[in-house]
This record gives structure tokens, C-alpha cells and sequence, in this order.
């Protein structure tokens, strides 16, 4: 992260000073940092919302019988988190929120996720197989209804708005499989390497 | 088609009213105390959202200096020689390159093609798909990373990148094969 994060910066630096634009530079930059406050906070009510939920249904036993439907196929995908793990719980429901479009609950019990399997991380610093995997399913989208562009199109004038749904699964199946695909084989190359222990 | 559209529809619309309700009511049937187990969750989100913010400045700064100087369009400019031989209208292409960076972008891009060559047009269509079946990558890992506290993601971002590109190749591929 350290690189990328660096190299965009720096061919941001480098563009801005050839094309002589030093001030849209410095401005996205300031706007980007204040536009991450605004979204950081805006998040706070759905997420204690939606936790608060999250803690209802975990004391009633809904959780665990939604993990419990869904457990051959995580234990196939995360081999290394026990299948009783509190962890398991919390990717089945972000994923199965997501897959419904609701994304101001799919954040919350993702993040849920990411902290149950730091619980089972050995180095805190360091991503574990479980998390690239997740958080790769996560950024490849499972929704299955993407409601934003349908509604677009309908503004726009489409013919027939809801007609990319089709093509839109199909696509999102693709990535999703080819994600899963190339974590799983990634892990086991130089990228995937545990990095040195820090001093 | 039709079907699946509406009974998807009418998933989302229904969903979080019957969890709002619906939760709350087994809780009770199980003889939990409700109130408080839901205070007692939502006092985490609060810490949660602070957590991030850190992680999120990091990300959204750089790619807002990197968009602000103008680098997105340097970079389509250069990839559009190699992706037209491919069938790729040059016009898609700040899609596949803001799509992963940010969302609020692509969401411009997608109008602004709307508009410009129409909701129904090759280039369109392609960056509708490739929009609603792909995520702003790098805002998710910032995220999720973020909360975790972790630093070091090993091959996250590689691998997330892949999963984006063929996404992006099926968009293209999907949308010839349907429309085209």
C-alpha cells in the first residue's frame, strides 16, 4: 500500500508541474482529506444503527443459524477460520447484504468481519489469506441488482433501464470468480509473501 | 428477465423495514432484553467510523491530488492507442480507470456518457455494466484495512485489480454479445 500510495502522489506531483496545474493538485488533495472526515462521520448513524441490530439478532440465535445454512461453502473458502468463529458470521451477513444492495448495512457488519478475523491474525500489522479473500469478494461486488446505474439510465432516457441487469451479473459473476481465483493464488507468490517483522 | 428484476426490487425495498421490525420481534420472542442489547452494539459504531478516518484521509487525499492535477486523463489518453484495436470506444476508458479510485466519479462518468452518445449507445451500456458490477476498490480496502488496523495488505490490492479487470473484460464482452 505504501508504494501505490506514494506513486499516486507522485505522478499526481509530476503531471500537476508538467501540465502547470499545482493548484488543482493542492486542492484535490485538501478536498480529498476533508471529503474522507465528511464520509467517515456520515457513517456514523447507519453503523451504530445496524450494530445495534447486529447485537440484537446475535442474542437471539439469528446469526448463527444464517452462518450455520452457509457453512460448507465458507469452510471451503476460508479454510483457516474455525467454522464457529464469529468472523464466519459477520462475512456471510455483509456478503448476503450486499448481494441485496443494501449497502448502509453491508458496511457495518463488514467491518464486524475485519475486526473478528484480526482476533485471529498473529501479526496485527499484516493481512491474513482470510481478509485478502473477503475483502477481494467485497471489492468485486456481488450486488445483483446495481441500483444506482438502473436508476441513471432511467433518467437518462433508456429505452429499457433495467436492461443491463443481466449483462451486469454476468460480469459480476465473472470478477467475483476470477477474484476468489486470484487471491487464492497470489497468496502463494512474492506478493502475497509475509513481509519482515517490524523492529 | 422481467421477473428477476422485480422480485429483486422488491427484495430491496422490503428488506431493511422487516429487519428493523423483525429483529427486534424474535429478540423478544428468545426473552432477550432488546433495548439494551441494541444500545449496548450501537455504542461501537461511533469508535468504528473515528477508527477509519485516518485510513480513509490517506487514500482519498492522494487520489484527490492525483485527479486534481489532471493525471486521469493522462492516463486515458495514453491507454486509448492500445484498448481501440480491442474493440474498447475511447470513451469508456476513464470508466476502468476511475471506477476502482472512486465512486462519486464513475457515477459522473456513467452520466456524462449517458448524455453525451445517449443511455442506449455502445459506450453506454459497456460503462453502465462495468459500473454496477464492479466496486470502488481502493475505498473499500481503506476502509475494511482501516478498521482492522492492519497496514501491510500483502497481495489485497494485485488481486482486487485482477477481479476489476476481468469484470471490466466481461463488461466489453457481455455488452458486444447483447447489444452489439
Amino acid at each position: 500500500m505504501a508504494l501505490i500510495w506514494f506513486l499516486l502522489l507522485a505522478t499526481g506531483l509530476l503531471v500537476a508541474v508538467v501540465s502547470g496545474n499545482l493548484d488543482g493538485f493542492t486542492r484535490g488533495a485538501l478536498d480529498g482529506a476533508a471529503g474522507a472526515v465528511t464520509l467517515a462521520l456520515g457513517l456514523v448513524g447507519a453503523l451504530a444503527l445496524w450494530l445495534g441490530l447486529l447485537r440484537v439478532a446475535e442474542e437471539a440465535g439469528l446469526t448463527d443459524a444464517v452462518a450455520r445454512a452457509l457453512r460448507p461453502v465458507m469452510q471451503r473458502l476460508f479454510p483457516d477460520v474455525p467454522p464457529d468463529h464469529p468472523a464466519m458470521t459477520a462475512m456471510v451477513l455483509n456478503v448476503s447484504a450486499n448481494a441485496l444492495g443494501l449497502g448502509n448495512a453491508a458496511t457495518p457488519l463488514g467491518l464486524k468481519a475485519m475486526e473478528e478475523l484480526q482476533t485471529l491474525n498473529p501479526r496485527r500489522d499484516t493481512a491474513t489469506d482470510a481478509m485478502v479473500l473477503f475483502l477481494v469478494i467485497n471489492t468485486s461486488s456481488v450486488q445483483l441488482v446495481p441500483a444506482t446505474v438502473v436508476a441513471m439510465r432511467a433518467a437518462g432516457g433508456a429505452e429499457n433501464p433495467a436492461s443491463i441487469v443481466g449483462p451486469t451479473l454476468l460480469a459480476t459473476a465473472v470478477s467475483t470468480l476470477v477474484g476468489i481465483a486470484a487471491a487464492r493464488l497470489l497468496a502463494r507468490t512474492r506478493l502475497g509473501r509475509m513481509p519482515p517483522e517490524l523492529a | 428477465m422481467e421477473w428477476l428484476v422485480r422480485a429483486l426490487d422488491l427484495v430491496s425495498k422490503w428488506a431493511i423495514p422487516l429487519f428493523l421490525v423483525g429483529i427486534p420481534a424474535a429478540g423478544l420472542a428468545r426473552g432477550v432484553r432488546i433495548y439494551e442489547a441494541f444500545v449496548e452494539g450501537a455504542k461501537e459504531g461511533f469508535q468504528v467510523a473515528v477508527r477509519i478516518i485516518p485510513y480513509l484521509v490517506a487514500v482519498l487525499a492522494a487520489v484527490g491530488a492525483f485527479r486534481g492535477a489532471g493525471g486521469m486523463e493522462l492516463l486515458a489518453g495514453w491507454l486509448a492507442p492500445v484498448l481501440e484495436p480491442l474493440g474498447i470506444p475511447a470513451s469508456v476508458l476513464p470508466m476502468m480507470i476511475v471506477r476502482p479510485l472512486s465512486g462519486s466519479g464513475a457515477n459522473g462518468i456513467l452520466g456524462d456518457l449517458i448524455r453525451s452518445e445517449g443511455p442506449d449507445s455502445l459506450a453506454a451500456l459497456m460503462a453502465a455494466v462495468m459500473a454496477g458490477s464492479t466496486e470502488t476498490t481502493f475505498y473499500v480496502l481503506a476502509v475494511y484495512f482501516g478498521a482492522a488496523g492492519v497496514t501491510r495488505y500483502r497481495h489485497a490490492i494485485p488481486a482486487a485489480l485482477v477481479a476489476d479487470a476481468a469484470g471490466f473484460a466481461a463488461s466489453i464482452a457481455v455488452v458486444r454479445l447483447v447489444f452489439g
